[in-house]
């Protein structure tokens, strides 16, 4: 679905990634960890066509992302969901409207109904806070919104990077939880985190691949986690 | 193409903030430019008409002077009508009365001016038929058999007449060409300055997969309707400015005659439009590069 093969990735004159190789199966699912400034968003950013590799090859869905136009790119970018640490909302927006976005950009808000949102937003637990404004939501609050709003193309990844960075303990295992159930509906997930407890909670719940990234290079976690 | 791209969206048009100062400035130098452009069309409306008039009134009659001595003056004129009778292209030639040329020259000498006393040319009037005047062929006779007799087809005055209307008229198109291109390159800085202000919102909406086709018109339509009522307000104070200038009079002169007459009173409703079309194509210029160099 998504494979890396022998990337690298140079910025500024510095190496951040070298020689990795990566294969996301349909519905697998998976951890990135590593300590801060280790690449984990660096990796994922690629994951979603946002870097291009320096060496190496990056296909996703079969297709080398080297070779895609703009247009395919965008194309490429619905099939993958994206959640945020730092969730990046439209404020002037509300809430339905800025999980509705990938619809929108899609050509498929008008088929859209709204019954269908507020489904969503229940989901994940924001089902009366429809016509609130992202500034107005709390740190888990957004987070779920972001999640709603990856996955309302109904992609075939979801990508999370760092989805617990600002939330507290019981609000990350509801956010766990809803990324769970997605790989249960079929979906690869990849979540990019430093935190080790939630990989541990998680253990339980699915089987995860956990990858860790460590001087530029991705390795297979062992059983110190 | 252009209808898809101006087909409303409202929900679309959100993703870009309502607001910033890229909106008034917009809205600000369309109207301005609309303003202009209206008393620029009407300078090159009126200056048009004023050079078709000057060009029709003169060129269809030519006068004839007869500087002879008072006692050959008679005869002399009488020998031109004579030749003036039998020349093909003129329709007709008569001799100005005494008070037709009293009333020429009052205007410089006053009404008593005993034109009796003073050695006065008689001035002939020709009006041209068809096919026109030869003007070389008729001097030619003239000077053989009326050796008083000075031509003047009013040629000399009336050309450089004409031809400063017609300049005039050419200066008003230039200045709505001049108008149409600053309005283009301040909506293009607008737009640059909007598209850069909203830079993140830019990579959001690529993040969830919009393609640059759908980020462009979300701005596209901004700026042209912007544009277009900028300039629906422009137009209609440019008009009110246009209606409030005098009537044409002979007192006032050319001055008096800026303004619009008959179907020319519809023409300022098109400097709307040409305002949104020019915004339109200077917004998607704008954008596709903007967004090229933001990837």
């Amino acid at each position: 679905m998504i494979e890396l093969e022998n990337v690298s990735y140079t910025y500024g004159g510095g190496e951040l990634l070298s020689d990795v190789s990566l294969q996301l199966q349909p519905g697998s699912f998976h951890f990135l960890t590593g300590p801060s400034g280790a690449g984990k968003t660096t990796l994922l950013k690629l994951c979603y066509g946002a870097l291009l590799p320096t060496s190496g090859r990056l296909s996703a869905f079969d297709e080398d992302i080297a070779w895609l136009d703009r247009d395919q790119m965008a194309f490429l970018r619905r099939r993958i969901g994206v959640v945020h640490q730092d969730c990046r909302f439209l404020d002037h927006m509300t809430v339905a409207e800025n999980v509705a976005l990938p619809l929108m950009v899609s050509g498929q808000a008008e088929t859209a109904k709204r019954e269908d949102l507020s489904e969503l937003l229940s989901w994940v637990g924001l089902g009366s806070r429809l016509d609130a404004h992202p500034p107005e939501l709390s740190g888990g609050e957004r987070q779920r919104a972001a999640l709603a709003r990856a996955v309302i193309l109904s992609p075939d990844v979801v990508l999370a990077d760092e989805p617990t960075g600002n939330v507290d303990w019981e609000m990350s295992q509801r956010l766990l939880r809803l990324l769970v159930e997605l790989n249960k509906m079929g979906k690869t997930v990849l979540i990019a985190t430093h935190d080790l407890s939630l990989i541990r909670a998680a253990k339980s719940q699915v089987q995860a691949r956990v990858l860790r990234i460590s001087q530029r290079q991705i390795q297979l976690a062992g059983a110190d986690l | 193409m252009i209808r898809n791209l101006l087909q409303r969206d409202a929900r679309a048009d959100r993703v870009v903030p309502p607001t910033g100062y890229t909106a008034h400035l917009t809205l600000f130098v369309s109207g301005a430019m609309a303003f202009l452009a209206v008393f620029a069309l009407a300078l090159s409306l009126a200056s048009g008409r004023l050079a078709d008039r000057w060009a029709t009134e003169l060129a269809g009659a030519a006068t004839l002077r007869i500087n002879a001595p008072a006692d050959q003056l008679a005869a002399q004129t009488e020998a031109a009508l004579t030749v003036l009778g039998q020349t093909p292209g003129i329709a007709s030639a008569r001799a100005l009365t005494t008070e037709e040329q009293g009333a020429l020259l009052s205007p410089w000498f006053g009404p008593d001016l005993p034109l009796d006393t003073l050695p006065i040319p008689q001035l002939i009037e020709i009006i041209e038929g068809e096919p026109g005047l030869d003007a070389v062929g008729l001097r030619l006779r003239l000077g053989a058999e009326v050796p008083g007799a000075v031509l003047d087809d009013h040629t000399r005055w009336r050309e450089p007449l004409v031809d400063a209307a017609t300049s005039l008229r050419r200066l008003g198109w230039v200045s709505i060409l001049l108008i149409g291109g600053a309005t283009a390159a301040m909506i293009t800085l607008a737009a640059n300055a909007s598209l850069a202000a909203n830079a993140q919102i830019i990579e959001v909406l690529r993040l969830v997969g919009a393609r640059d086709r759908f980020i462009a018109r979300a701005f596209v339509r901004r700026f042209t309707y912007r544009a277009f009522f900028g300039a629906v307000v422009g137009v209609l104070l440019g008009m009110t400015g246009v209606l409030l200038l005098p009537e044409a009079s002979d007192e006032g002169g050319f001055l008096t005659g800026l303004g619009f007459q008959g179907i020319g009173w519809l023409l300022p409703a098109l400097i709307p439009l040409l305002g949104a079309a020019v915004a339109f194509l200077a917004t998607w210029t704008a954008a596709s590069r903007k967004l090229k160099e933001l990837s």
